[in-house]
């Protein structure tokens, strides 16, 4: 059996030198885990869209209290009960003043002679609805962020000398824990709330101390993780100190664990004070959080379904939007997921 | 001491991590293996069980002490020999020490006190006789969310990156993200008052009444266990196991629901203790709005009422329930698992 | 010897978020009656690919067969349906994994595993199943069959397992064995025990048998003839004694170079420097090129044919063009040669100036 080749230039035999530094060469460009994390998320379309929302969200509760002219506790009985009118989708017929009154239908910026739009509506009060619901999500964000820093601050704290002391302080802290997660949130949270004054204050403390024994298992069980690899030991032998080991190497390989449990975080606080609020043990009048507005807004389903539709809304826009970046942050971090 | 309340650590390794059946499983046999067998782990846990009551029983106790007034002499409804009679009971004279072990007493007997808005009604009584609606309410919202969520779950992993996994993703985000109260309120808006399809309220109506408050109640249960299903079955999907079934010249059907489903369904049961948890949260918002006679409508009202033994006997009441149940949750676990059982049992 | 099975010029490619990762770039082998061909490369070269492509368990969303066929029985396997696959699976062909630790489902009994293709192919009754199942068990060596098939694969060790998979693959006397790394997972000791068993069984039921290994000592002991796999193509094949003495390609040289062995006294251990190419965007000549010190301009612009080297032996290099320069292999390969009648090197055992 012959084979029949080509005839090739001699040229095309002659060596060449490969660089053998050019095949360890690599293609792509080195990214660190957080632009890398970076690249991910972008591509996770309903994370990106829920940064936005959230960051509309977070804007609007500090810039929409000032949108109109009313304040948030501006009484004026002369305008209660308006439903929502926007006057450019008044012609379609949505958001137009009008309302059911006795089974006919009735313009009532016209039948109680008001000028002015009120984009949400009014309250049985005449309180404009757009000003306390910016201000209810401005609370309820306080609220929650507060407590969710309060949950690292502490987590972290407890977590992570648990184990990086270990031994018996470990043993002991660990016990403690052991007992309080026993106890369900919901128990702590109501007794906490009647122990002390009801307020922000309260809220945040009762949900803050449920919250960080979460925070503290995971940070101790990713310290117990790295701390016997051999980066920590080589740190150690050259002669770190504890503070830059636990600062400059422990630290940032566990942030992103952090972050994601934060986001998680949030929005359970959201939840959990608009939960209290509705049971009534959150806030008090004249107070308003999106738990207190819609708690307000229950009570008038009946007649002015508007006043429950706005702070609904936007507690569960805020709920999807935190959960939906959250997962997009939990699958950009994940290693498992690279590719 | 890792291996005492390993659902509670699993959970949180569920939100971090794609591998957390695996995680959880090696958790599990880290506590078998590690010395201790089944009897001596549950041993351990119920003593923990014990210890968490006692806390949170004294904690009520001093927190009663610490409100203004004594609970029951502030008690407007309570005729004077009532008082009398309810202050020989429970020694209100005597030192506070002594006082604290009869209270601590009491719970044993599951005596929490008399009610302050119920003229003196016992609040063990009050509680008993309205778990009926309650229990209805959350077996039927949680055979209901399991049975859905396990569906949905199902779906969206075989039909992955599919319109079908997008729409169940979707309803599980909706149901995780949206408060049981909002939907309550809005299911009860348009299907009760609008279109005039169930009552809107009240327990009157049998099992009519009871459909609404199911359907509210059994939504966060729904969207956790579909959450749920699809990460484990998407993992067992993906498991060596599942690809020799494959190679074994196993059925699309067979690899499903021979293979897949049963490893995917067992992790299922940690998650019932969380469960009963969120539908004890949500019982006390939905039986508020569809006025329904249960236990966390009471609790509310009570709330509301400062009648302060109503709330600590529900509370106890609602501590106890669920820390037994996660107890359960996590010995079941060990039982049905057969990795867990036959490790344990020394075989 | 009859052929069994004959990949032809199959080509496939995955489509991932980065891009096509063209996994296959052309491959061509056949498979005989009663032989076992070992398929050896680095990870990532594409062996593990190949038989998966054989046994259709690719994943279907986004694995694309570009090109090429594979004949089984005389018929193409990439045209059949899912139902006429399943057919084949388990039955004519099956498959043991690399890692025994998780290939039993977890959740059912060791019996219940190893009766499932039996049911499922042949006619028979539970009970003849379980009769056949503690036959299987037996014949891998497993001791007490009849206690052992109640219970799960946690309460076996790692070996054990693998027999159990072993037994699995066998249970419906397959025409093709392809063992996927069936020892890698394992220790040494074990991996010898695995070996032998998979030996003794092929002699006893006469299969033929696709090996995957990165292991060229498992090679040597176990395969008839090898493939040898980069960058998504085979680039030499031949008889066993072939490839290990008579090597034509500079990957095969640089694999062989770095196997350690008892005779190199003090040499280095030799490392084949660079990585395997990035196959999202393979190299246009000949994939190893980049981390050969024999190459050539031809190699970069364009990708080598197969040459003929015997009837059962070729490789894929320019070196074997006619026209190409001779270059002399790395000493430890020159060693190997000398020991193989025909090649260039060979020095009859009693003549010649070695010693």
């Amino acid at each position: 059996m012959t084979q029949q080749y080509d005839k090739l230039s001699p040229d095309a035999f002659k060596p060449v030198k490969v660089n053998n530094k050019e095949a360890e060469q690599i293609a792509k460009p080195s990214l660190n885990f957080w632009q890398d994390a970076w690249l991910r998320l972008r591509k996770n379309k309903a994370a990106v869209v829920s940064i936005f929302v959230l960051f509309l969200l977070v804007i609007m509760a500090f810039v929409g209290t000032h949108l109109t002219s009313h304040g948030v506790d501006e009484q004026e009985l002369s305008r209660a009960n308006l439903p929502p009118k926007i006057s450019w989708l008044a012609p379609i017929g949505i958001a137009d003043g009008h309302a059911k009154v006795g089974g006919k239908d009735v313009d009532l910026y016209a039948q109680k002679n008001v000028k002015e739009n009120y984009w949400f509506g009014t309250d049985g009060l005449g309180r404009d609805m757009f000003t306390r619901v910016w201000k209810g999500t401005q609370i309820s964000l306080l609220i929650a962020v507060v407590a969710a820093l309060i949950d690292v601050v502490i987590g972290v704290a407890y977590g992570g000398i648990s184990a990086y002391y270990g031994g018996r302080v470990d043993d002991i802290m660990q016990r403690i824990v052991e007992i309080l997660y026993g106890i369900p949130n919901l128990v702590i949270v109501i007794l906490m709330i009647m122990v002390m004054e009801p307020g922000i204050t309260a809220i945040i403390i009762a949900i803050a101390l449920t919250g960080w024994i979460g925070m503290s298992r995971i940070v101790r069980g990713q310290v117990l993780k790295f701390k016997n690899q051999e980066f920590i030991l080589a740190a150690r032998t050259l002669g770190a100190s504890n503070i830059r080991i636990i600062f400059k190497h422990l630290l940032p390989n566990i942030l992103a664990i952090i972050v994601i449990n934060t986001m998680f975080t949030v929005p359970t606080a959201i939840f959990f004070e608009a939960f209290l609020s509705f049971i009534g043990l959150g806030l008090q009048a004249p107070n308003a959080s999106l738990g207190t507005l819609i708690n307000d807004g229950y009570k008038n389903i009946q007649f002015q379904p508007y006043i429950l539709a706005a702070p609904a809304v936007v507690l569960s826009i805020l709920m999807i939007a935190f959960n939906l970046l959250g997962d997009g942050l939990r699958d950009a971090f994940d290693p498992k997921m690279k590719d | 001491m890792e291996e005492l309340l390993p659902y509670t650590l699993f959970l949180k390794l569920t939100k971090l991590t794609k591998n957390s059946h695996f995680t959880f499983r090696c958790f599990v046999r880290g506590i078998i293996i590690g010395g201790a067998s089944m009897a001596k782990y549950i041993t351990k846990r119920i003593i923990y069980m014990i210890i968490t009551l006692f806390l949170i029983a004294s904690f009520t106790f001093f927190l009663m002490k610490m409100l203004p007034g004594s609970p029951i002499s502030s008690a407007p409804k309570l005729s004077p020999e009532q008082l009398a009679v309810v202050e020989a009971k429970y020694g209100l004279d005597k030192p506070l020490p002594e006082q604290y072990v009869q209270y601590l007493g009491n719970m044993l007997k599951l005596d929490f006190g008399v009610s302050f808005q119920f003229k003196g009604a016992d609040v063990t009584q009050l509680i008993i006789d309205r778990a009926g609606p309650s229990f209805q309410l959350g077996m039927q919202a949680l055979v209901l969310g399991t049975i859905l969520g396990i569906i949905l779950g199902m779906v969206a992993a075989l039909k992955q990156n599919t319109v079908w996994d997008y729409g169940s993703t979707l309803i599980a985000i909706f149901g995780l993200s949206i408060p049981s109260f909002v939907f309550a309120a809005v299911l009860q808006y348009w299907v009760g008052v609008k279109w005039e399809l169930l009552p809107v309220a009240l327990w009157k109506d049998g099992f009519a009444s009871s459909i609404m408050p199911t359907i509210a109640l059994a939504i966060g249960p729904l969207a956790t266990a579909a959450r749920f299903v699809r990460t484990e079955m998407i993992e067992v999907l993906g498991s060596d196991y599942i690809m020799l079934a494959k190679a074994k010249g196993a059925s699309r059907f067979e690899i499903a629901f021979k293979h897949a489903f049963r490893n995917a369904l067992i992790p299922l049961i940690t998650v019932l203790g969380p469960l009963a948890a969120a539908l004890v949260t949500g019982s006390l918002v939905v039986e508020r709005i569809f006025s329904i006679p249960g236990i966390g409508e009471q609790f509310v009202k009570s709330i509301n009422m400062n009648d302060f033994p109503v709330i600590m006997g529900t509370t106890m009441f609602y501590s106890i329930l669920l820390i037994t149940i996660i107890l359960i949750v996590d010995i079941l676990y060990g039982i049905i698992d057969p990795r867990i059982r036959l490790t344990g049992g020394n075989k | 010897m009859e052929k069994i099975l004959e990949v032809k010029d199959l080509e496939l490619s995955f489509h991932t978020f980065a891009g096509e990762v063209k996994a296959i770039r052309g491959v061509d082998f056949d498979l005989k009656k009663g032989e076992t061909l070992a398929i050896v490369g680095e990870s990532g070269s594409g062996k593990s690919v190949t038989t998966k492509a054989i046994m259709r368990l690719l994943p279907e969303n986004n694995t694309e067969y570009k090109n090429g066929q594979i004949l089984f029985d005389g018929k193409d396997i990439l045209k059949l349906s899912e139902k006429e696959m399943q057919k084949i699976r388990g039955k004519d062909i099956s498959m043991i994994f690399q890692d025994p630790m998780t290939s039993l489902n977890p959740t059912m009994t060791v019996g219940k595993q190893i009766m499932e293709p039996i049911l499922k192919h042949q006619n028979v009754s539970k009970a003849e199943a379980k009769k056949k199942a503690i036959e299987l068990l037996q014949l891998v060596g497993m001791p007490k069959p009849e206690l052992r098939i109640k219970q799960y694969p946690h309460q076996f060790s790692g070996g054990q397992r693998q027999r159990i998979v072993i037994a699995i693959a066998l249970a419906c006397n397959p025409h093709i064995l392809i063992a996927d790394e069936p020892t890698t997972a394992l220790d040494v000791t074990i991996q010898a025990q695995i070996l032998e068993l998979m030996k003794s069984l092929q002699k006893k039921i006469n299969t033929s048998i696709i090996f995957i290994t990165h292991d060229l000592g498992v090679v040597a002991n176990v395969a008839d003839r090898v493939a040898v796999m980069y960058g998504g193509k085979i680039v030499e094949i031949g008889n066993v004694d072939e490839i290990f003495y008579n090597p034509q390609h500079p990957y095969t040289w640089g694999l062989l170079s770095s196997m350690p062995s008892l005779d190199a006294k003090d040499e280095k251990l030799y490392a084949i420097p660079g990585t395997p190419p990035d196959l999202l965007s393979p190299p246009k000549g000949d994939a190893f090129a980049l981390r050969s010190e024999y190459a050539m301009q031809i190699d970069l612009e364009e990708a080598p044919p197969f040459f003929k080297v015997s009837d059962t032996h070729y490789a894929a290099t320019w070196l074997l063009h006619p026209d190409a320069p001779t270059v002399e292999p790395p000493a430890i390969i020159i060693e190997r040669m000398k020991r193989f009648p025909g090649s260039r090197y060979y020095e009859a055992e009693n003549g010649g100036n070695h010693q």
